[in-house]
């Protein structure tokens, strides 16, 4: 039995939920982070899943969903480092990661 | 494309990902998650782009989890457990049944086409001419995280 689109989407979907789940539930900042990439990991391969498997285009080869996924890596890679940077600079300033911990601005 | 090898992917990925969010050890919780990008880069290699796959390797595994490491051990926070956050499990079960209705109700195409492999050569090419202007961007933004995350962590003159 072949495995398609259908089943990539449901566990992307799978993966989206516990991604939201791991940012709603954690108290660490850094966990925080980690459940966002979970969450642009499964949108990731959303992109590729379509990419395989959509019907081709009959003028030939189109690699838009590949792209799309080495760029978002990309910008995923800048996001965690400098959301790591900011977390290195709030625990500096108050001892603590724990985001229910930092709420100097709140009214 | 075999659907045993999917399902023995995704349920390393979607044990990963739950160790994640529910481990009390971070550095645990770290290691599930290492678990977690490798599966995403193994199901890339089954819908055949092997060259996101190898990226997604060394950027999460080499480059994003160790930064996570050092992030943790540098502060070093302690995670009590503070009880089961049931409205977080509600939003992300909601989530996941409105997207699975979605996916269910949608006409999708059921058949595997047949389709030449990507060559790594195809990808530079498509780089250098269609999306020369995305890369000179995504240079940039590189490069502004980079002076930012400095700036962020750089020491503060008295």
């Amino acid at each position: 039995m072949n495995a398609t689109l259908p089943h990539f989407l449901i566990i992307s979907a799978a993966l989206f939920s516990l991604g939201l789940l791991a940012a709603l539930s954690r108290r660490t900042a850094i966990f925080i982070l980690i459940g966002i990439e979970m969450m642009l990991a499964a949108a990731n391969i959303n992109f590729i899943a379509f990419w395989r498997m959509a019907p081709r285009m009959p003028e030939g080869a189109d690699h838009s969903g590949v792209m799309f996924v080495i760029f978002a890596i990309a910008a995923a890679a800048a996001e965690a480092a400098v959301g790591l940077a900011l977390v290195i600079a709030i625990f500096r300033h108050h001892r603590t990661t724990k985001v229910n911990e930092i709420n100097q601005l709140k009214g | 494309m075999n659907i045993f090898a999917l399902i023995i992917i995704s349920v390393v990925v979607l044990a990963g990902a739950l160790s994640a969010a529910f481990l009390p050890r971070l550095v645990h919780a770290t290691l599930a998650v290492i678990l977690t990008f490798v599966g995403v880069a193994c199901m890339y290699f089954l819908l055949g782009a092997e060259f996101v796959g190898l990226v997604q390797i060394f950027v999460y595994v080499g480059a994003v989890a160790i930064l996570i490491v050092f992030t943790i051990l540098l502060t070093n926070p302690e995670e009590k457990s503070e009880g089961v956050n049931w409205l977080g499990i509600l939003a992300a079960a909601a989530v996941f049944v409105g997207l699975a209705w979605a996916i269910t109700n949608t006409a999708l195409p059921g058949q595997v086409p047949e389709v030449e492999p990507l060559t790594v050569k195809q990808i530079g090419d498509t780089l250098m001419t269609d999306y020369v202007w995305p890369l000179m961007g995504i240079g940039l933004l590189l490069t502004a995280a980079l002076i930012g995350a400095l700036i962020l962590v750089m020491e503060e003159k008295e």
